[in-house]
């Protein structure tokens, strides 16, 4: 999806057609030749035919969207055209290391039938893949099947041309290609046809499975204008997250420097006239010694908020799920924490994750009016899902510089989203999800 | 008293090691990571176990699972815990088997050495040290319904954060200077009020409260 990546795929590319005209042995050529044939067998008599079927199954479940049945047979249908298009890009790089990025759209799993269907139809990714279906039955077949004719078909060729012609050609012509066999004549003349179209099987076999290949990233990888777009949100996001961290350094100083810097000096300060009254004025001596025992614990304190701040101490030690029961339990109203997580995200996914719910959290506190708060935590779909309910009086919004706003830029470096309910008179339904693998 | 220390930062350890040495106590062991410590309790039988939460090698909550795993193994070892920071889950976990001698303290409790070892004795004698942050956030005010904690009147409320802590009748009186009858007359209010059943036994009274104000809250 990346610059990187495209220059990846045209290296490879390159280095995919070196490799045919290298004078590696003839052994190595024919075991490449006699790959790339049985490849395209498979493909075209065993991934082909799927093609087709989805296609014709797609296209009736679109049709009957408006009867509503379409609804819910067409995002199965979709997932399983996905599903076909993943597996042949993973063919296209394992085969032919043509490498052909997927570009689906991000849709929340809690979308009702409705929006799930057309958000998916709105994906240009899908577009795409639906667009590849009967390219991939017509042209995309013929690519596949003609190193597998090239290279199988001249075996019944020297067949015939080996005395396979006198059982199959006693009454009337067999034909072998254009080739009328009647009699030993022919079937030499079969066998030299056969030669041909072998020897340009060895030639071309390999190559014809890598256009087939390049057929299938032509039609399925992102076209520029898509490319810029992400670009575009990438940039953004980015500077998002480097103008907020440079914030956060800014605070971290000055919280440091007019804090826990200030106390420890004023402490050094106070010991050192400590040691210069121990003998004269052992009184106030004693009052300094209390006021600098005081100075690093004020200190200590000082700093333990501002850990807090940074990096909780039980995220790093416990982890998401027990970082949010901790933090429910400083809350002043009851909060029910539910949390299915088998592993750990990575660090930077938990730390955005917690600020979330932290600040969600207290934005409901603050505003709602709630009694009661819930959180549920799982992982499900390659992706960390947030939610938090509230049964306050509603009305919360991402609009007009709240907090959630924040929350949502912050979540966007990580590509979660956000989704807000709100109706006025409650409740409120927070859900935030963030694309991550757990460890 | 034998006392086995856990605590991966030298200048903390040795430290303990010095002041602790200095009150009488005998350390057999002064060890700086979790299975190093683990070890250590399985072999020297310690009348108290002081370990810091955070200790290698995973650097995460370690001190604090070596310490639950050496109850779950000898019900009622008095263990207790140090941290940077305090958490009420951490608590209540350490408190959940019901058993007493428990301590949960945060490293700066250490400051004033007279009240710390004053905790390590309470909690090798089978009683409790609870650090006044987490009791603290066990009072914090809560928003929606009136809870019977609520009812207390300001003295009543302070005696009960000392209490909570773990602090006898006579160290309370001793630091509110009062009589300890007056204490005692502010405990029965308080734990009519709290609906709780009046105990003579301290350690049993300490966690009668404390379970309350967890569940209360």
């Amino acid at each position: 999806m990346t610059g990187g990546a495209l220059l990846g795929q045209t290296f490879h590319m390159d280095t995919q057609t070196r490799q045919d005209h290298a004078p590696g042995g003839a052994r190595d050529r024919a075991r490449e030749v006699l790959l790339a044939a049985v490849r395209g067998l498979v493909l075209a008599a065993v991934l082909l035919p799927f093609s087709l079927l989805m296609l014709i199954l797609t296209v009736v479940s679109v049709a009957l969207v408006p009867l509503g049945v379409g609804l819910f047979t067409t995002p199965a249908l979709l997932g399983g055209v996905r599903a076909l298009a993943d597996l042949r890009r993973g063919l296209a790089d394992e085969w032919c290391g043509i490498r052909v990025p997927p570009a689906y759209r991000h849709i929340p799993a809690s979308a009702k039938p409705w929006t799930r269907t057309f958000a998916q139809l709105r994906d240009p990714q899908v577009r795409r893949d639906l667009v590849w279906l009967p390219v991939d039955a017509t042209a995309g077949f013929v690519t596949a099947l003609l190193p597998a004719v090239l290279v199988f078909y001249p075996v019944e060729g020297f067949a015939l041309a080996a005395g396979l012609w006198r059982p199959v050609a006693r009454t009337e012509p067999y034909w072998y290609g254009f080739v009328p066999v009647t009699g030993q004549a022919s079937a030499l003349g079969a066998g030299a046809l056969a030669l041909v179209l072998l020897l340009a099987g060895a030639r071309y076999a390999p190559r014809l499975l890598t256009a087939h290949f390049r057929l299938t990233r032509a039609v399925l990888a992102p076209g520029a204008a898509e490319l810029t777009e992400r670009v575009r949100v990438l940039t953004e996001t980015r500077r998002d997250a480097v103008d907020s961290s440079a914030a956060e350094l800014r605070r971290i100083e000055r919280d440091l420097h007019d804090g826990a810097q200030a106390r420890l000096v004023a402490m050094g300060m106070d010991l050192g006239t400590v040691e210069m009254l121990l003998d004269r004025d052992p009184e106030q001596a004693r009052e300094l010694l209390r006021r600098a025992r005081q100075s690093s614990a004020d200190a200590l304190e000082e700093l333990r908020d501002l850990v807090q701040g940074i990096h909780p101490p039980v995220l790093a030690e416990r982890g998401l799920g027990d970082a949010v029961r901790a933090l429910a339990l400083r809350l002043p109203l009851p909060v029910e924490v539910s949390v299915e997580l088998p592993g750990r995200a990575e660090a930077p996914v938990e730390s955005a994750a917690y600020f979330a719910v932290s600040e969600v959290l207290t934005n409901a506190v603050k505003h709602s009016g709630a009694e009661r708060l819930t959180v549920d935590l799982h992982h499900a779909g390659g992706a960390l899902r947030i939610t938090v309910t509230d049964d306050g009086r509603g009305g919360a919004s991402v609009a007009g510089g709240s907090g959630l706003a924040g929350v949502e830029r912050r979540l966007g470096t990580f590509d979660g989203v956000l989704a807000v309910s709100s109706p006025a008179g409650g409740p409120t339904l927070v859900t935030m999800e963030i694309p991550c693998a757990l460890s | 008293m034998r006392v086995v220390l856990a605590e991966d930062l030298f200048l903390l350890r040795d430290g303990l090691v010095r002041m602790l040495e200095a009150y009488g106590f005998e350390i057999v062991a002064a060890v700086e990571s979790g299975p190093e410590l683990d070890r250590a309790l399985a072999e020297s039988a310690p009348d108290v176990a002081v370990v810091d939460v955070r200790l290698p090698p995973t650097h995460t909550d370690e001190g604090l699972q070596c310490a639950l795993r050496a109850r779950r193994a000898r019900p009622g070892l008095p263990v207790l815990v140090l941290s940077q920071h305090v958490e009420r889950l951490y608590a209540r976990e350490l408190l959940a088997d019901g058993n007493g001698g428990v301590g949960y303290l945060l490293k700066d409790r250490v400051f004033d050495a007279d009240q710390f070892v004053d905790a390590v004795r309470r909690v090798a004698a089978g009683g409790t040290a609870m650090d006044p942050q987490v009791i603290q956030q066990l009072l914090a005010h809560r928003a929606t319904r009136e809870r019977p904690v609520d009812r207390l009147t300001p003295r009543e409320l302070e005696v009960l954060g000392l209490m909570a802590q773990g602090r006898s009748n006579a160290a309370i009186a001793a630091q509110l200077v009062v009589t300890e009858r007056a204490i005692a007359k502010h405990t029965s209010n308080i734990f009519a009020k709290l609906g709780l059943e009046v105990s003579d036994d301290d350690n049993r009274r300490v966690l009668a409260v404390l379970a309350h104000l967890d569940r209360d809250r």
